[in-house]
């Protein structure tokens, strides 16, 4: 003769469990539905990298292949080429023609940003890289590239000659005086 | 070394010849002078002033003349009231160097400061950038600081092309003038100067055309910053990113030294070449290298190389097959048929002796030659009275006598014309030019004899007696010659009598003297070593074999032709099969250079397709012909032929690829003082040693009658470094020299 009390008991935490269930049930979930979905990152979170460009439309990146070379986990691979008036692609004599991260290997240090002379290549907190094939880790310059400023075409642009010679802009002079 | 001077430099002594200049003395005892314009392959000038150091001599006594001691019995030294340029000062007995002092590396910190007042900031795109003195010797005794307006800077409009190979970045330029001295005094092609004073001073070339000179890319490489770079590699890559493989260049027979620096590349998804530098090899090629040699690389990874055997279809259609069927339908082809084999003087030794062993070991009815086939009449004889196997061309000067006969150094072997015109114009050698026309060696021959077109021959035979009695009383003689204008028959007369004249005169088989051929490519000595002495079929035969033959002449009439190769030439378009060979940066041998010194080469790159190695071929048609090779690669191809051939005996792999340290340093770690090119690290090969110089070889060969002069070999256009050719066609950069050269072809 059993009592309730005891079919309770050998239901165990079933009904308990079951509570739970029922209270969450209508809570808001917490879980993303990554990655199609990301949440959003502090202001300071360094995310995928993205190549800029100046305001006038011209890529800021001058294919020096110093990312590449301060890359800890050499995930950089830079060729470069020589930009001319008719198809300019960046400031100065030289543009990254080809410009591709291993995203698979970053390991999102930075130190391509401090090496950048140009500041070139930025990591931001937009998205952050994922992908269901290795290839498609592998980000290409497309990729990487910030589309142009509205209003402003893009690279390459046919430039006036001595517009662009150089490729780096000098910084401020420098207060030595004591 | 008898005459030797005892200095000290910052209190460590060191002795060196009477003569040496401060920077290279110290540089004996690893002590790092920096500078700028001093190289040490050209005469100092002292203009950077980058080697300012603090010099003292012995304090002379001016009454008694001795030097003034202390009481422990030291000289005392006077210093001298300024610094001085280490790069011009001499050592003297005695003398005291301070190269450490603060008045010392305050002077460097200010000439750098100097230096970089207009310095722009190209760095990051500056093909320099990585190997650059300037960068270099900046963060070592640079200021982290200028004290100069930044606004003030020199600016100067972007490259300007000096010639076609080359560009200057005036702004770069610190005015050091190696450039200028290079192609003054070790070129001779006077084409590069100053213009312009003070700040505006800038380097301009006032050739036409352009920067006309073979040897431009060398000022690329002793150029202390970027301000020359060659249009080849520029932008590139950056030199941190490139793999160095030592190598041989092929073009020519000096054999110089080369490194393949290569990388990564998206267009080809493998590595390519990038760049081809010059490897140090004193004995050779110095630190240089001809243009020829450092552009003609791109052939490796054209685009039309041959990826797949080529098999003719019942249609007569080449189409791709597999290598198990070509190979076996040559095999098929060539079992118990009569096959005539001609091999080219490009390809690698161990390839030639496989090549050579199939015919005297495997083929029962077959012949083997050499393309081209006029060296093959005359290469005997280059070998057995050859240049002496302890030849050093640095050794040659006063007493002695360069005999240049029938041969055009500078467009033959660029390199050598470097170092014998030394020989003649810094060490006082004497040269003696016979020739049919003009060479730039002529303006530094002593005396010069012309004669009739294609009457070489004909001169050094009614001459042997003459030239014997007057070269009897040099301390060496070096002939080098060539075949212009002659029939096979007619080279190898000249080249006996030159024997004569050399077995007349006593020089026959001693070190720095003999002959010194200018064969038309880097192994024609070699192919001609490894191949068995075979009398050459005439008439149709069944089965030619052609690996790597570019001469149509050289094509026997055959029923089925076979050709190895890396493009679908004219004479592989009409071959039965066409099997895709690997060039020499893809693969591993060695050639033996117009003065016999045999050096290996290393793989570089990846196979491109189904390649394989002209070798492996061989040996897999061999196999099937029931031969029980079995060689897994080079080294062992070498080591059975140095077994058998007596002039390779005792050479191995190992022997070949040792290195030993070499004056001037050049290394990555010297490249302030010697430039970019690259020490020695794959081996300085060895010279195997003349027969002449083994004893009772020395009677003299019989007096030479010379043949009637050829009206066919008339009509040969003489050789040319640039002449058009399957490789330098696909090399974009030289593109304007080969049509300029293919032009004066069809005028002249």
């Amino acid at each position: 003769m059993s009592s309730v009390r005891d079919i309770l008991s050998r239901l165990g935490g079933i009904p308990v469990g079951f509570a739970t269930v029922f209270k969450t049930f209508f809570r808001k979930p917490v879980t993303v539905q990554y990655p199609e979905k990301q949440k959003p990152m502090s202001a300071r979170f360094r995310g995928r990298h993205h190549l800029k460009r100046y305001d006038d439309g011209l890529e800021k990146c001058i294919g020096c292949a110093l990312c590449a070379a301060a890359c800890p986990s050499d995930a950089i691979y830079v060729e470069a080429a020589e930009n001319n008036n008719d198809k300019r692609f960046s400031p100065g004599e030289r543009y990254a023609k080809t410009y591709e991260i291993n995203m698979l290997r970053c390991i999102f240090c930075g130190y391509c940003e401090d090496a950048c002379p140009t500041n070139a290549i930025i990591l931001e907190p937009i998205e952050f890289p994922t992908g269901y094939t290795r290839e498609g880790m592998i980000y290409t310059k497309d990729k990487l590239l910030e589309p142009a400023p509205a209003g402003v075409q893009g690279t390459p642009q046919a430039t006036p000659a001595g517009k662009f010679e150089r490729a780096i802009l000098p910084f401020p002079p420098i207060d030595v005086s004591v | 070394m008898a005459d030797l001077i005892n200095l000290t430099i910052d209190g460590i002594p060191v002795a060196v010849p009477r003569g040496m200049v401060i920077v290279d003395a110290a540089k004996k005892i690893d002590n790092d002078i920096p500078v700028f314009c001093y190289h040490p392959k050209l005469k100092p000038v002292g203009m950077c002033r980058m080697c300012l150091v603090d010099v003292g001599t012995p304090k002379i006594d001016p009454a008694t003349k001795q030097v003034v001691r202390t009481e422990d019995g030291k000289p005392v030294i006077a210093w001298m009231p300024k610094l001085q340029t280490a790069c011009t000062t001499p050592v003297s007995e005695g003398m005291a160097v301070r190269t450490n002092t603060k008045q010392v590396l305050d002077a460097r910190n200010n000439v750098l400061e100097f230096l970089l007042t207009s310095h722009p900031l190209d760095c990051p795109i500056c093909d320099k950038g990585g190997e650059c003195p300037l960068q270099n010797l900046t963060l070592a005794h640079g200021p982290g600081l200028s004290r100069f307006e930044y606004e003030a800077k020199q600016h100067n409009a972007k490259h300007v092309p000096l010639g076609d190979l080359i560009f200057l970045d005036r702004e770069r330029c610190i005015q050091c003038s190696r450039c200028i001295r290079f192609q003054d005094d070790v070129a001779d092609d006077h084409v590069l100067q100053f213009h312009d004073r003070g700040r505006h001073m800038e380097i301009v070339t006032f050739s036409d055309p352009p920067f006309d000179s073979y040897f431009g890319g060398n000022t690329t490489d002793i150029c202390p910053v970027g301000a020359l770079t060659t249009a080849d590699f520029r932008f590139k890559a950056r030199p941190w990113e490139l793999d160095s493989t030592p190598s041989v260049c092929t073009h020519c027979p000096v054999g110089c030294n080369i490194s393949l620096n290569t990388r990564l590349e998206t267009r080809t998804g493998g590595h390519e070449i990038k760049r081809v530098m010059p490897r140090q090899n004193e004995q050779v090629n110095e630190i240089w290298t001809c243009d020829k040699g450092r552009f003609v690389h791109h052939f490796t990874r054209a685009e039309d190389r041959l990826t797949h055997p080529l098999v003719r279809d019942a249609r007569g259609k080449l189409v791709e097959s597999t290598w198990e069927a070509a190979l076996q339908l040559v095999a098929d082809k060539a079992r118990g048929a009569r096959v005539s084999g001609v091999i080219g003087d490009r390809i690698a030794n161990e390839d030639a002796h496989l090549f050579g062993s199939l015919f005297s070991d495997v083929l029962k009815d077959g012949a083997v030659a050499m393309s081209p086939a006029i060296p093959a009449a005359y290469a005997d004889i280059a070998r057995a009275y050859g240049v002496g196997k302890d030849t050093d061309f640095k050794q040659l000067g006063k007493g002695d006598t360069i005999l240049v006969v029938n041969g055009d150094l500078e467009e033959s072997a660029p390199v050598w014309f470097l170092r014998l015109r030394q020989a003649v114009v810094d060490r006082g050698a004497k040269l003696v030019i016979a020739h049919d026309r003009s060479s730039k060696m002529h303006r530094y021959a002593s005396r010069i004899v012309t004669y009739e077109l294609g009457m070489a021959a004909h001169w050094a035979s009614e001459q042997t007696t003459e030239l014997s009695a007057e070269l009897k009383s040099a301390r060496n003689v070096l002939i080098v010659f060539g075949d212009e204008k002659l029939s096979a028959e007619g080279a190898r007369s000249l080249a006996r009598s030159l024997a004569n004249i050399l077995i007349e005169s006593g020089h026959a088989g001693k070190a720095n003297s003999g002959l010194l051929p200018l064969y038309p490519h880097a192994n024609t000595q070699g192919v001609f070593d490894m191949l068995p002495a075979t009398t050459v079929t005439t008439g149709k035969v069944d089965v030619a074999w052609l690996v790597g033959v570019g001469n149509a002449a050289d094509v026997p009439q055959a029923d089925f032709t076979v050709v190895q190769e890396l493009f679908l030439t004219d004479i592989a378009n009409n071959a039965d099969v066409v099997l895709p060979a690997l060039s020499f940066a893809e693969r591993d041998g060695s050639f033996t250079s117009g003065d016999r010194r045999v050096q290996r080469f290393y793989r570089a790159l990846p196979g491109l397709g189904q390649g394989k190695p002209d070798w492996w071929i061989i040996q897999e048609v061999a196999k099937r012909l029931g031969a029980t090779w079995q060689y897994h690669g080079t080294s062992e191809v070498f080591a059975q032929m140095a077994q058998h051939n007596p002039y390779y005996a005792g050479l191995s792999y190992e022997t070949l690829s040792q290195a030993e340290p070499q004056w001037p340093p050049v290394g990555r770690a010297d490249l302030y003082y010697g430039g970019t090119a690259y020490d020695n690290s794959g081996g300085i090969g060895s010279r195997y040693a003349a027969p002449a110089e083994q004893s009772g070889f020395n009677s003299s060969l019989e007096p030479v009658v010379a043949p009637p002069v050829d009206m066919e070999a008339l009509q040969h256009l003489p050789h040319t470094l640039y002449q058009d050719g399957e490789l330098i066609r696909r090399s974009k950069v030289l593109s304007g020299h080969v049509r300029a050269q293919r032009k004066e072809a069809e005028t002249a």
